[in-house]
């Protein structure tokens, strides 16, 4: 097996990348993807919180580079698809812990067992960001459509470019269509044109996303969610798939009454 | 274009995230700040006008991009001949 790794990064934090890491990771695994989730967070885990599996915890990646536990025990199975595994990021260090060439052996290690390798990566773009597209092919880019976000969106492009890691994709991520509809939120072609690659796929703004949260469960888990079914068709873009774009932008008249009046 | 322009155009705020995003990421890219660039403007006029006559009014400097490509486009109008 020969598989894809993938990183998931942003620069500007609090845009969703590990939500993003969670459910491609999941959606990914339901297409029967063997998909192992790497938090290369160091010191501010949080993926392990988003799929549940926060009291799994025996060994983390620290203890794989640091050679304490076999990367095998240190990988946690996810309790509900067999395909998915989390390798924890440590809480109790800081991201000079891990090095650049062993991430990079640690993802060649990976891409042995798995199909996928989704890296989330932490904000910024220090050491931590380094370590976290060492090894990868593909970056993906998360931003929302705001001023800061896409102008560090900008920023991590050339940075993924100067590593050589060229041709990310974007991953808009909240987008309103009320608020495009208006006017006042820039809208796909608009981010598109401005940061000049190749899009991905569009999540809308969705209250689910903050409920699934709470309760561990990954969205795309969810048939009806709206945005569960935006990362589902990610995933399958992921593989190969011709999905088009959702139509999030118009809204029907018949949607529109619908939420007006409070039934969506 | 200022936010009551826009608003009196009946358009939303979309528009200027966007004229404000692609100046940023001009800035950003090429790595000058807004002085370094008046800087360069007044500079690059003194060694043209060692040479010409220059109208000092109309001269229009700016750096654009188009696509995957960005370029600085200078306009130095002569001075007519009296």
């Amino acid at each position: 097996m020969k598989g894809k790794a993938i990183v998931i990064t942003s620069g500007k934090g609090g845009v969703g990348k590990t939500t993003t890491t969670a459910n491609l990771g999941t959606a990914l695994a339901m297409l029967d993807k063997k998909v192992c989730l790497i938090d290369a967070d160091i010191g501010l885990r949080n993926l392990d919180v988003v799929l549940g599996l926060e009291n799994r915890i025996v060994y983390d990646l620290i203890d794989v580079v640091e050679e304490n536990c076999r990367l095998e025990q240190a990988m946690i199975k996810d309790k509900r698809n067999p395909n998915l595994f989390l390798l924890p990021a440590a809480q109790t260090r800081d991201k000079d812990a891990v090095s650049e060439e062993q991430m990079k052996s640690l993802i060649n290690e990976l891409k042995e067992k798995m199909d996928y390798i989704l890296v989330d990566s932490p904000a910024g773009i220090e050491q931590g960001f380094r370590n976290a597209i060492a090894g990868v092919d593909l970056g993906l880019i998360v931003a929302t459509p705001e001023v800061s976000s896409v102008r560090d969106a900008d920023r991590i492009i050339g940075l993924l470019e100067a590593e050589g890691l060229n041709d990310p994709q974007l991953l808009i991520n909240r987008l309103r269509r009320d608020m495009v509809g208006r006017g006042d939120m820039m809208n796909i072609d608009d981010i598109v044109e401005i940061l000049a690659i190749e899009i991905l796929g569009v999540i809308p703004e969705d209250e689910n996303i903050v409920i699934s949260t709470n309760k561990g469960e990954p969205i795309v888990l969810k048939d009806k969610a709206y945005s569960g079914k935006a990362f589902n068709n990610i995933a399958k873009r992921l593989e190969g798939q011709d999905i088009p774009l959702m139509t999030i932008e118009k809204e029907s008249l018949f949607n529109k009454v619908k939420r007006i009046v409070g039934l969506s | 274009m200022s936010d009551d322009k826009a608003e009196s155009r009946g358009e939303g705020s979309k528009n200027i995230a966007k004229e404000r995003l692609q100046f940023i990421l001009v800035q950003d890219r090429i790595k000058l700040s807004p002085q370094q660039m008046e800087e360069m403007k007044a500079e690059l006029l003194d060694v043209i006008k060692k040479y010409i006559d220059v109208d000092d009014n109309d001269i229009e400097m700016d750096i654009s991009r188009e696509e995957e490509m960005m370029a600085m486009i200078a306009n130095f109008p002569l001075k007519k001949r009296d």
